[in-house]
This record gives structure tokens, sequence and C-alpha cells, in this order.
């Protein structure tokens, strides 16, 4: 499988490791109300769709950079490859 | 006082060489490292800041510049600085002083070793080595990639010049990884 890096341009999926589900990325705020609730859906509770996922990807062996990867998880075709901080501030996150 | 003899990363007294087939692989010690890590939105005065301290504009990606105190892209806002041992001893000092608050930066020189091939056929023993894409790298590219399992940084200075960055830790893995490729290239 080659992942291409938005940077660094195609790259074998070797290079790099894998996390999960990008959802990860929406990290609860700890002090709402909700917190507890919160961050045990986010700590446990995951969709497992068979197709498009989107999910965390770890360049390791290159320059170390967090993916996120649009994958389609029953054809390994991906659709899109972007910094995952690119995407955190997309959702309104500082960092 | 302490009567300390100092060693290179393959604890030689002096750098160890070897040549095969035109190729030489020379350990280089001789090189001071530091690590710079703009801040968070201080990213343009960071690259201005290293700009004025390597005489050249900061490397984009994948990126080698500078004149005597040199700089190669790592990752997204951050990159390493090469000096001579000699004059930059105390390089993360120096850089500090460059970027000031704009940027950290980190003392990496006991962190690495630098082994240096030159010669012609250089790329076919790098393709035996590790998943770049040779085709697209000339003078002036910097790369970061894993050879046998160990992440290193590969500089290409000229077509009959590459620098290859390991940890120190794994120079013996490293070199006998290069020294294999050689013969088997060359």
């Amino acid at each position: 499988m080659i992942i291409n890096h938005p940077l660094l341009g195609p790259r074998d999926a070797s290079e790099f490791t894998y996390l999960g589900d990008a959802s990860l990325i929406d990290r609860p705020d700890w002090q709402d109300e909700n917190a507890a609730d919160a961050f045990y859906e986010y700590g446990y509770l995951r969709d497992n769709p068979a197709g498009k996922h989107q999910e965390l990807w770890f360049h390791e062996a290159g320059d170390r950079s967090w993916l996120v990867v649009t994958r389609d998880t029953t054809t390994h075709e991906i659709f899109k490859v972007e910094l995952a901080r690119d995407v955190a501030r997309a959702r309104g996150r500082s960092k | 006082m302490h009567d300390l003899v100092a060693i290179t990363a393959l604890s030689g007294a002096e750098p160890r060489v070897d040549a095969v087939g035109g190729v030489t692989c020379t350990e280089y010690p001789g090189v001071a490292i530091a690590s710079v890590a703009a801040r968070l939105g201080q990213e343009a005065a960071a690259r201005k800041a290293l700009s004025n301290l390597i005489g050249a504009p900061a490397p984009d990606v994948g990126q080698l510049a500078g004149e005597t105190v040199k700089a190669f892209w790592a990752s997204p806002d951050q990159w390493m600085i090469e000096a001579p041992f000699g004059t930059h001893e105390d390089i993360a000092d120096q850089v500090k002083a460059a970027v000031g608050g704009t940027a950290s930066v980190t003392e990496q020189t006991d962190g690495w070793t630098r082994f240096d091939l030159k010669g012609e056929h250089i790329p076919a023993v790098l393709e035996l080595m590790c998943m770049l894409d040779l085709r697209k790298i000339d003078s002036g590219s910097a790369s970061r990639c894993a050879i046998h399992h160990i992440g290193c940084f590969v500089l290409c200075r000229s077509p009959e010049l590459f620098s290859i960055y390991g940890p120190r830790s794994s120079a013996g893995s490293l070199h006998h990884a290069i020294i294999t490729a050689m013969r088997s290239a060359l």
C-alpha cells in the first residue's frame, strides 16, 4: 500500500505506523459536566465501518508527522491524505 | 584532571574509512548538530531567524541549505542544523541566540553519527538500503528514511557526495548496512 504523503509524496506503508480511528482528534473537554461519559465514549466506543474510514497514521520512518488517511477498509483504496494538524485546526482545535 | 581520549562512534581513535569499487565511506565525527522547532504562531519569525543564521532561505520540504552553518528540513516547521564541530561545539547556544523566543532548540551532537559517501554510483548503493525515490534526489536534497530499520537522514550534497546521519547508538549496525550494500552494489 502506498500512502501519498501531502508533503513528501508517495511513500510505502511500511514507513508508517497505524494508530486508529481519527475520531481520537476529537478529545472531549475534561471540564465539561458530562466529561466522564464523554471520555468513556472517546476511549472505548468506535464505529467499525466496512468502507470509507478516517484513520490516524504516523510517518515513523519519515518526517514523523501524524496524518489523517481516508481509506476504504474493504479495498484499501486511499481517497485522501491530510496532515492531522490541519484536520484538527479545521475542527476548531488551537494546536 | 582526567586524561580522557576521544573516540569515534565506531570506537576508533581515527575515523573509519572504507573504500569499495570507487565509493568511499568515511565516518565523520567533526560535526555539531542541533534541532530547531518553531513555536506555535512563530513559524514565520523562526524561518526568518533561521535564514539569517544560515545565510540562505530556510530550507523547504526535503531541502538542505546554508554555508558554514547548514540547515535541513526534518518535519513541518522543524529543522536540523549542522556546522563544523571545531568552531561550533556550543551549537545549541549559538542557534538559540539566533532564533530567540521564536523556536525551541535541542542539542543533538552526541545523538547522531555521520557517514559520508563519496564517489560515483552512490545511488546504486543507496537503492539497496532505503526506499527513497533516488531519481528525484539531487544536490541539496535531504530526506529521512529507514535504513535496515534505523531512522536516518540522507543528504545529497552533490551527486558524488552524500551524507547519512543515523543514531550514534546504532553506528555499528548502520556502518555494517552501508558496507554490505557497497560490497553488493559496486
